[in-house]
């Protein structure tokens, strides 16, 4: 469950205040599919980094489950990023120097810590779901786009978080991929009730979500739910 | 940690080319550094020891006040019996002394009958002598010192030269004593001494007992007297044993003797510490390539991975997971320039070794260096380097673990 009151974000852009986001008022529920739309510039982004826990509203509470998220100090927001959150960015961002299996590895290793045993058995299950099995010994120069979003899919996820974050997942990728990742995120969302919060213009997203929020210059101007 | 190890040396081989770079820039300056001191050790470890072994001994006492005026050889400042009864009381006690011998010096006048000048003699005890200063004898030409007898005189190269005198040619010494009486002998020459810059360096020797024939002494009388140590090393623990000496006082009041090491002696004691110098200049000369090296290597790093860095932050890891990662990056760096720098060293002071170098000393050619790498020397250059490329990865490492996330994201 998140929650936020009366968010707004500055940006100072020299002399002057730059208000991106206007009293932000949000709930988002366990297992929700969520698509965030608007024009560029809208602040589409911006919302996603404050409920990501990446930045601080300017003025304003977040709430994730019961803790206020404006209050942690870097390290203590690092580290519930890595409990319960995921992120998906446009251009998949892996870890060059390391393999497909070494990237889905990482956040286990550097920031939860978990045993080799658990984390082998985790990280098999999750190359299969995302039908990356046989790729696992590549690097991620040596992968497609569609197969590095995959494997960025596998990565937000083997932490178990609560709620996946994406910025433009589809961006960089043709049509025919864009369909199977979204897919493949609706079949997670579905079997983990894991939530997805996207900032998307894409229409193949908004077409599957459950949920559209519509942001115009930083303030919600449609919140509409579709039956599905 | 087993895992940052992973992924630094997964990124310091992403960026080999300029790895290997940095890496062989601070292999060169350890290189650099270990064999400068391997060979200067090894060439001060010789010039000391041909100093201190050929004419100065390690330590000399005398009575207070003569190294001041030994330009003029004073009579009057020479040690009487009951002095000499009590040095050698102390010296007899050193555990760290091998042995000493006693000189009486006098300035006398020099003539081979056609011309004359004054000279510079020390009358020395030839067995004494050749025990105390085992390289003595390798400045003498045309005699063995050691058995030098009454009667004849080892003399000054340069004098040697400019009367143009030669061995057992016949010359006469005239000399003055304390009470004013002159007196003159016949000595035979049995060879010549090199010169060697110091005080004692362009002197000539006689045997003790022709100087005191020539000075009409009867008692026991000495000038200077020379100390070897067993070890050079030991050097202050001998000189804190023999501290009391100087602290005996006269009827005045005065201090009664004064003791010297080689070190306040010798002019090369300078020379020493110039090489001493060098040594360090290299040393921060080293310390400065590693620092900038590492420090532009780390920066670079830092400024090429900036998305790499948000997107690990992003998902969780900490600032200071993200500091540790380049804090061993740079490490690794300096660790691997260091091992191979010190490999390094040693395969070339072997080679050296086994050419064998040559370089001349005084009278001596064909002397060849044998430079050693002292184990702890290849250890405390090693350590600094680390550390130098530790600290020179901290502010690059910092700067890496303050990125806020979202700007780092932004950036392509
Ligand atoms: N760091 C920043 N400093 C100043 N202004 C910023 C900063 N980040 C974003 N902005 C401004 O905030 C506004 C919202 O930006 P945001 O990136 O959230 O938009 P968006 O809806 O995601 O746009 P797009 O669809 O193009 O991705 C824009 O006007 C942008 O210029
Ligand atoms: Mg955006």
């Amino acid at each position: 469950m998140i929650s936020n009151e009366h968010v707004s974000k500055v940006y100072k852009m020299g002399e002057v205040d730059l208000r991106v986001i206007k009293d932000l008022n949000l709930q988002v529920s366990h297992g929700e599919f969520v698509a965030i739309v608007g024009p560029s510039g809208s602040g589409k982004s911006t919302v996603l980094n404050l409920l990501g826990c990446l930045d601080k509203p300017t003025e304003g509470k977040i709430l994730i489950d019961e803790t206020d998220v404006t209050q942690l100090d870097t390290t203590a927001l690092a580290n519930f990023r890595g409990e319960n959150i995921g992120f998906i960015f446009q251009s998949f961002n892996l870890i060059p120097v390391l393999s497909v299996y070494e990237n889905i590895e990482y956040p286990l290793i550097m920031i939860q810590n978990l045993p080799e045993q658990e984390r082998h058995k985790r990280i098999m299950e999750l190359l299969k779901d995302v039908d990356m099995l046989d790729q696992k010994d590549k690097f991620p120069d040596q992968l497609s786009g569609g197969q590095r979003q995959r494997v960025a899919i596998a990565r937000a996820l083997v932490t178990k978080p609560k709620i996946v974050f994406a910025d433009e997942p589809t961006a960089n990728l043709d049509t025919k991929t864009s369909n199977q990742i979204i897919t493949l995120m609706r079949n997670i969302q579905q079997e983990f009730n894991t939530t997805f919060i996207f900032a998307t213009h894409d229409e193949k997203i908004v077409r599957v979500v459950d949920r559209i929020i519509t942001l115009v210059d930083g303030v919600v101007t449609d919140d509409k739910r579709i039956a599905s | 940690m087993k895992n940052i190890i992973k992924m630094s040396l997964r990124n310091l081989l992403r960026s080999g080319r300029r790895t290997a770079l940095t890496a062989s820039l601070i292999t060169i300056g350890v290189v650099f550094v270990l064999v400068y001191a391997a060979l200067s050790g090894s060439f001060k470890a010789y010039m000391v020891g041909q100093i201190t072994d050929s004419m100065l001994g390690h330590v000399q006492i005398h009575k207070k006040g003569y190294v001041a005026s030994i330009d003029s050889l004073p009579l009057d400042k020479n040690l009487n019996q009951k002095q000499i009864e009590k040095i050698t009381e102390f010296l007899d006690d050193n555990p760290y002394i091998e042995s000493y011998t006693f000189r009486l010096k006098l300035g006398a006048m020099f003539s081979n009958y056609i011309a004359s000048t004054s000279v510079r003699l020390n009358g020395i005890n030839p067995k004494k002598e050749t025990q105390t200063l085992p390289l003595f004898a390798s400045r003498i030409d045309g005699s063995d010192p050691s058995s030098l007898k009454e009667g004849s005189i080892i003399v000054p190269e340069l004098l040697a030269k400019g009367m143009n005198i030669k061995k057992d040619d016949t010359i006469v010494l005239v000399a003055t004593n304390q009470k004013g009486s002159v007196n003159g002998l016949n000595f035979k020459v049995a060879g010549t001494s090199e010169t060697v810059s110091g005080p004692g360096g362009r002197d000539g020797y006689i045997h003790i007992n022709d100087v005191k024939k020539l000075l009409r002494i009867k008692q026991v009388e000495v000038s200077e007297v020379v100390v070897r140590l067993k070890d050079v090393d030991q050097l202050y623990k001998a000189m804190q044993l023999l501290k009391p000496l100087t602290l005996l006082k006269n009827e005045k009041d005065k201090p009664l003797f004064e003791i010297h090491t080689w070190e306040k002696l010798s002019p090369f004691y300078n020379i020493v510490k110039m090489l001493d110098i060098m040594d360090i200049s290299i040393k921060i000369i080293l310390i400065s390539i590693v620092l900038i090296s590492i420090l532009n290597v780390m920066v670079m790093s830092v400024y090429e991975r900036i998305k790499e860095i948000g997107t690990i932050a992003a998902m969780g890891t900490t600032p200071s997971t993200i500091s540790k990662l380049f804090l061993t990056e740079g490490l690794m760096l300096g660790i691997f320039g260091t091992i191979l720098g010190a490999m390094l060293s040693y395969v070339i002071v072997f080679v050296i070794n086994t050419i064998g170098i040559t370089f001349s000393f005084g009278r001596q050619d064909n002397l060849t260096l044998n430079p050693v790498l002292n184990f702890n020397e290849v250890l405390v250059v090693s350590i600094i380097v680390i550390i130098i490329s530790l600290i020179a990865s901290i502010s690059p490492a910092r700067k890496a673990s303050k990125l806020n996330p979202v700007d780092a994201l932004r950036q392509n």
